[in-house]
């Protein structure tokens, strides 16, 4: 919380079931575990995910997201590792919610910091397109037509190969 | 005769509710590999074939992490199949 003295250290990888606070989450990767504000930041880029209410030209009432419980954490950690080997980062944050959803409901954030802008954008766009191919979450919609899984998108495998040329 | 290996045999999502198996132990042959257990499991009916023969499309995990067809399984390891991940 802001105007604490001190935050107890933050896991860079949180699944969970509640909603997240945007604003506290981003304020918190601009301190340092004392709770001062890290001057060395300039530059934080945030991505939020969010439940649409039509997809596949089909009405979605609801959706609940399975995970796999330990494989999830990890593979995430997995994921900002090779982000924080590729730019210099001061900080990343990245919260997946499970559960039952409804539209407009937030899914994921995933947030960098870094001392400059190029370096913050091009590290949430890398670790969210890994999270879309490689993180054990699996969506399953309510429908007009019954509960259906949703499937993976082809484009997923495509926005990896920008990354490794 | 060489004693049994366990392994605990884990599913997810589709592949979970379409063979109402969530978790199971199995006592496999040592030196096992996980293309073997897919191959055995796809035998057991329609939704485990259905769910399991495309090991392009329904990765396996050991321990945790993804591995290939030719990984070999020891004693105590946690087996899981799930179908393309939809996160975010």
């Amino acid at each position: 919380m802001p105007g604490s003295s001190s935050l107890p250290h933050r896991p860079r990888v949180q699944v969970q079931a509640e909603d997240f606070n945007i604003q506290a989450e981003l304020d918190a990767l601009r301190r340092l575990p004392s709770g001062d504000w890290n001057g060395k930041v300039g530059a934080v880029a945030s991505f939020i995910g969010t439940v649409r209410d039509l997809n596949e030209g089909t009405d979605v009432a609801r959706m609940v997201l399975e995970h796999y419980p330990g494989m999830t954490e990890k593979s995430i950690e997995a994921i900002i590792d090779q982000a924080e080997a590729r730019w210099p980062l001061l900080g990343v944050r990245v919260v997946h919610r499970i559960g039952a959803l409804l539209p407009a409901d937030q899914i994921v954030l995933v947030a960098v910091a870094s001392a400059h802008r190029e370096a913050a954008l091009e590290a949430c766009a890398f670790i969210m397109d890994y999270l879309k191919s490689k993180a054990p979450f699996w969506k399953k919609e309510s429908t007009p037509d019954g509960e259906r899984w949703v499937d993976a998108r082809v484009s997923d495998a495509a926005a990896l190969r920008r990354w490794s040329s | 005769m060489s004693a049994s290996i366990d392994v605990t045999l884990r599913l997810f999502a589709g592949l979970r509710e379409s063979t109402g198996v969530e978790q199971e132990r199995l006592a496999l042959p040592p030196g096992t590999q996980v293309a073997q257990v897919r191959s055995q499991l796809a035998d057991r009916g329609e939704a485990w074939s259905r769910g399991l023969r495309d090991a392009q499309r329904t990765r396996a995990a050991v321990n945790h992490q993804l591995v290939d067809e030719r990984h070999e399984l020891r004693t105590g390891d946690e087996l899981a199949f799930f179908p393309p991940v939809t996160g975010g």
